[in-house]
């Protein structure tokens, strides 16, 4: 029977630096292994010893992409921590500013990383030489996330206007008219977006998965909410660790994750639009339902509608939010130390980000734990691989290739800020 | 009593174009890097050695080189000067200069920036999308050092100088004529 090893060295459109090795015997993956060997980085050891306030700008330094989930999960935490529960306006402006994040994310995604693997093109390049106007769409729609970023986190790459409590500094109801107007445009551009890619042709790949997403009785999940399953987990976030264990693997610098019983999970866009579909704004729902995107969705590959779909629900959210925005008396609560330990976990534009930190009373960091979603999907992806070669077979190992960069790209991994080009090489024996 | 004025960032060695394009700068002045990764820093380093030495209707932006934003920042200006680090393997310190319009900058040369999307790549994307400034002179100059924390080696930091030296110089000239 024949062997087939696929190793894809540097994995090229995802952020950071990561590897594929495939091994293939006897029609069956023998080894599915997601490599991720840029080093890590010791966030969680050089929190200790600072004070709790400055875990919401030391965090965000994480990534480049999603920095404001990071400063989230921590401010949520410390307030945890401190007995805090922070409301009303300032509460709107978190999910305000999330909706940027959310919205540039999701645009670099969908435009830059993911449609190329569906349009047969090797980048985005090719895309903007042959559908200039689309290319743009994105740009624009991915400016404007950048925009309401900066607008209320001072600059849009590790924003610096978050803070335990709230923000240093909050608009005026004058200064997010502008940014309002932008997001009109936007709404109409994902709506279009949704129905771009609701045209691409999608592998026929379904699996069983086990879904993981925060939620909320009354919203689609940013900040707040229990963790709940497909499978029927309904958990407060301070049980996280009692259902969720990270194990080391020899073959990545990143914690591999999975369930206590054993069992691999999913978090993300798919998860969340699985678990909320009830939840997203009426038209981002239409047009979830016109793309022919149903709860349960089991197929990977169709994130990509997902993304589009928040994309929608994100500019929906964010214009509510500024025609109710009033600003609050204060740009932050305040928040006293005290001995204890705190919990956050929020709603990343790649999935749940579970933060925990022990802290004293004077302030100072005792312990952290920072948990972030790809470290979570990493044992899905693989099996996912596993499971999609064994299936796919027939294809030239070119394609199988190609098939098995996309259905990585599905869960937009973010290993880190940094990525290297695609090197492949491929062995075929007979033995 | 503890006044704080503008708590937002105005970066202190940065002038910003708008994000929104109002600016239309007849010299855009484009430096890439990252402050705390050594030699990486070396774009910005030349900024800060051009400002208030540049014409007033010259703009000086430090940027951390993220493509679809550098698009934004160059699209509604004539002229671009761009200045990056770049690793070659070749000597620490040497200066590339390509002109942008000529031939497309060797991927290889730049450092890649976040979702490989940095400066050859939106330069690419902009001649296809036609966002390209008439002129957009990139300087790369070679850096050896990209540690955490480290700081500019002498020797590209000399680079430095002798880049911002001649876009000093080139803007002047050009202003004369």
């Amino acid at each position: 029977m024949p062997s087939k090893t696929i190793d894809v060295d540097a994995l090229a459109r995802v952020e950071g630096e990561g590897a594929l090795n495939l091994k293939i015997k006897d029609r069956k993956v023998t080894e599915a292994k997601l490599r991720i060997y840029e080093p890590p980085r010791f966030f969680e050891a050089f929190l200790r010893g600072r004070h709790f306030t400055e875990a919401p700008d030391i965090t965000a330094r994480i990534c480049g992409i999603c920095p404001i989930a990071y400063q989230m999960s921590s401010v949520h935490a410390m307030e945890n921590a401190c007995g805090v529960q922070v409301e009303g306006s300032l509460r709107e402006l978190r999910r305000l500013i999330y909706c940027g994040e959310w919205i540039e994310s999701h645009a670099l995604h969908i435009y830059m990383l993911h449609a190329p693997d569906f349009l047969g093109y090797d980048n985005v390049l090719q895309i903007a030489r042959d559908s200039p106007k689309i290319v743009q769409r994105g740009l624009r729609l991915k400016k404007i996330g950048n925009e309401l970023v900066t607008l209320l986190g001072g600059r849009e790459i590790h924003p610096i206007n978050v803070r335990v409590g709230g923000f240093y500094k909050v608009p005026t109801k004058q200064e997010l008219t502008p940014i309002g107007e932008e997001l009109k445009w936007a709404r109409k551009a994902a709506e279009e977006t949704i129905q771009w890619v609701a045209g691409f042709k999608f592998p026929n790949f379904e699996q069983e998965y086990e879904y993981v997403a925060l939620r909320h009785p009354g919203e689609y999940p940013f900040n707040e909410g229990n963790l709940v399953s497909s499978n029927g987990l309904n958990i407060p976030i301070k049980d996280y660790e009692e259902n969720f264990i990270e194990e080391h693997v020899a073959h990545s610098n990143s914690l591999h994750s999975h369930m206590k019983n054993g069992r691999t999970y999913i978090t993300g866009p798919m998860a969340r639009l699985n678990l909320n579909f009830d939840k997203l704004s009426p038209s981002a729902r239409k047009a979830a339902k016109q793309a022919g995107l149903k709860p349960p969705c089991r197929n990977p590959f169709k994130s990509i509608i997902a993304r589009g779909v928040e994309t929608l629900h994100a500019c929906d959210e964010a214009l509510r939010i500024i025609k109710e925005y009033t600003p609050p008396a204060e740009p932050a609560v305040r928040v006293s130390p005290r001995d204890g330990t705190g919990y956050g976990c929020t709603e990343a534009p790649r999935g749940i980000l579970y933060h925990r930190y022990a802290i004293n009373k004077e302030g100072t960091i005792l312990e952290a734990k920072i948990v972030p979603p790809t470290s979570q999907n990493q044992a899905r992806i693989e099996e996912d691989l596993k499971h999609f070669v064994e299936k796919h077979l027939r294809l030239t190992t070119e394609k199988l290739t190609w098939q098995c960069e996309q259905l990585i790209r599905n869960y937009d991994p973010c290993i880190s800020c940094a990525t290297h080009y695609l090197k492949l090489n491929i062995e075929r024996e007979q033995v | 009593m503890h006044l704080m004025r503008n708590p937002l960032p105005k970066t202190q060695h940065r002038k910003r174009t708008s994000v929104r394009g109002s600016a239309d700068p007849q010299v855009l002045v484009i430096g890439v890097g990252n402050e705390i990764r050594g030699d990486d820093a070396i774009g910005l380093y030349v900024c800060r050695i051009l400002k208030g030495k540049l014409p007033h209707q010259c703009t000086i932006v430090e940027d951390s080189g993220d493509g679809a934003h550098l698009i934004e920042l160059w699209k509604n200006s004539q002229t671009t000067i761009l200045v990056d680090a770049v690793r070659s393997g070749a000597k620490q310190g040497q200066v590339y200069k390509y002109d942008a319009h000529q031939r497309p900058l060797p991927t290889t040369l730049f450092q890649n920036s976040t979702h490989a999307f940095g400066v050859p790549q939106a330069i690419e994307l902009a001649r296809a999308l036609n966002q390209l400034p008439q002129k957009l002179t990139v300087y790369g100059i070679e850096g050896a050092c990209f540690d955490e924390g480290a700081a500019i080696s002498p020797i590209v930091e000399r680079a430095g100088k002798e880049v911002a030296e001649s876009i000093a110089l080139e803007i002047s000239h050009n202003n004369r004529v």
